[in-house]
């Protein structure tokens, strides 16, 4: 049965506090029924997803350059173990270049975003993102083949 | 002049409940236990005036017709874009309406409110689902996928593909054939 969507867990992990407030304000204004976790770097990242306390995440917003561990590393731990398959990993990064986009979905990410660079473009990257990836859960299409890149 | 009066809540609400059953022209049976049974082909647009007009009773019928819709629609969205011989010849939108027996309007407006998409929206990426197998399957070109998802043009269906997935459709599939490799180079 569905009901009116259930909440979203949003993680983000990203070393800019900067670039973490502004996505936080932007959820906030969009009015999701959403939780935004949000981690500094690709270790702590990487530590909360390992213990089996915490809840699994729908989407992971995911920072390339990191310090302690980069965004590519915490993308192949993530998606070399099984547990995490219904994740929804963005690759939240401000290069556009073809090769990093093709690289970061080969490595098993779905979603690619180049950083606006405005409020309100991220407003609309972070809505289209969240109805894109809530496609992917409720309408019985290929996980394998979910790809975005916006 | 002050009056006192008794009453039983049960016949009350039976008396309510075969009121506006019989003003909708809906067949039914009481079961009783707070149950009633109704005709599965009572259309839902008369579902939901019955639970308005109950509604002002504190009477809640508890069921979730609407999910059950939402479902039928996707269905038949699916069914068309999959079997190509039942793509109507109409608009989408006529079809879906006649069959549904349903105003557009009411429909696209129960879809986007439970489901984050609209009934545009949702069409177009089941299209682009089903052209990602057709390339990944190899044995259409990808003209012969435009026909076959009835696009007007192979332009449109590249268009469209851009817009669903960031990506290009040859760029996709060198994405996917690296992910497989990758995946095997893993297992090994």
């Amino acid at each position: 049965m569905i009901n009116k969507i259930d909440r979203i867990h949003i993680l983000i992990a990203d070393d800019d506090d900067e670039d973490i407030q502004l996505f936080n304000e932007a959820l906030d204004e969009l009015k999701m029924d959403s939780k935004l976790t949000s981690f500094k770097d690709g270790k702590v990242l990487m530590d909360y997803l390992e213990n089996l306390e915490n809840k699994l995440p729908n989407i992971l917003f995911l920072d390339l350059n990191m310090p302690c561990k980069t965004g590519h590393e915490c993308l192949r731990e993530i998606r070399s173990n099984s547990r995490f398959i219904d994740v929804s990993i963005a690759i939240y990064s401000t290069s556009s270049s073809d090769k990093d986009i093709e690289d970061s979905f080969v490595q098993g990410a779905n979603i690619y975003i180049k950083k606006p660079n405005d409020f309100s473009k991220l407003k609309k990257v972070i809505k289209d993102v969240v109805n894109m990836d809530w496609q992917y859960q409720s309408s019985g299409l290929s996980k394998e083949t979910f790809f975005y890149s916006l | 002049m002050r009056l006192n009066y008794n009453y039983d809540g049960n016949i009350a609400c039976k008396r309510i409940l075969e009121d506006h059953l019989d003003k909708l022209k809906i067949e039914y049976h009481i079961l009783g236990l707070s149950q009633i049974e109704i005709n599965d082909d009572v259309s839902l647009e008369t579902f939901e005036k019955l639970q308005l007009e109950l509604d002002q009773y504190a009477i809640h019928i508890i069921n979730n017709p609407k999910a059950q819709l939402i479902q039928t629609i996707k269905d038949i969205i699916v069914e068309i874009i999959y079997e190509k011989d039942k793509f109507p010849s109409t608009t989408i939108s006529q079809y879906l309406s006649e069959k549904l027996d349903l105003r557009y309007g009411y429909i696209t407006t129960v879809f986007s409110d439970y489901t984050y998409t609209s009934v545009e929206n949702f069409i177009i990426i089941q299209k682009i689902e089903r052209a990602k197998k057709l390339i990944l399957a190899e044995k259409l070109s990808l003209t012969e996928i435009s026909y076959e998802l009835n696009y007007s043009s192979v332009a449109y269906l590249s268009t469209q593909f851009k817009k669903v997935t960031g990506l290009t459709p040859s760029m996709f599939k060198r994405i996917v054939d690296k992910k497989r490799l990758l995946s095997k180079k893993k297992i090994k």
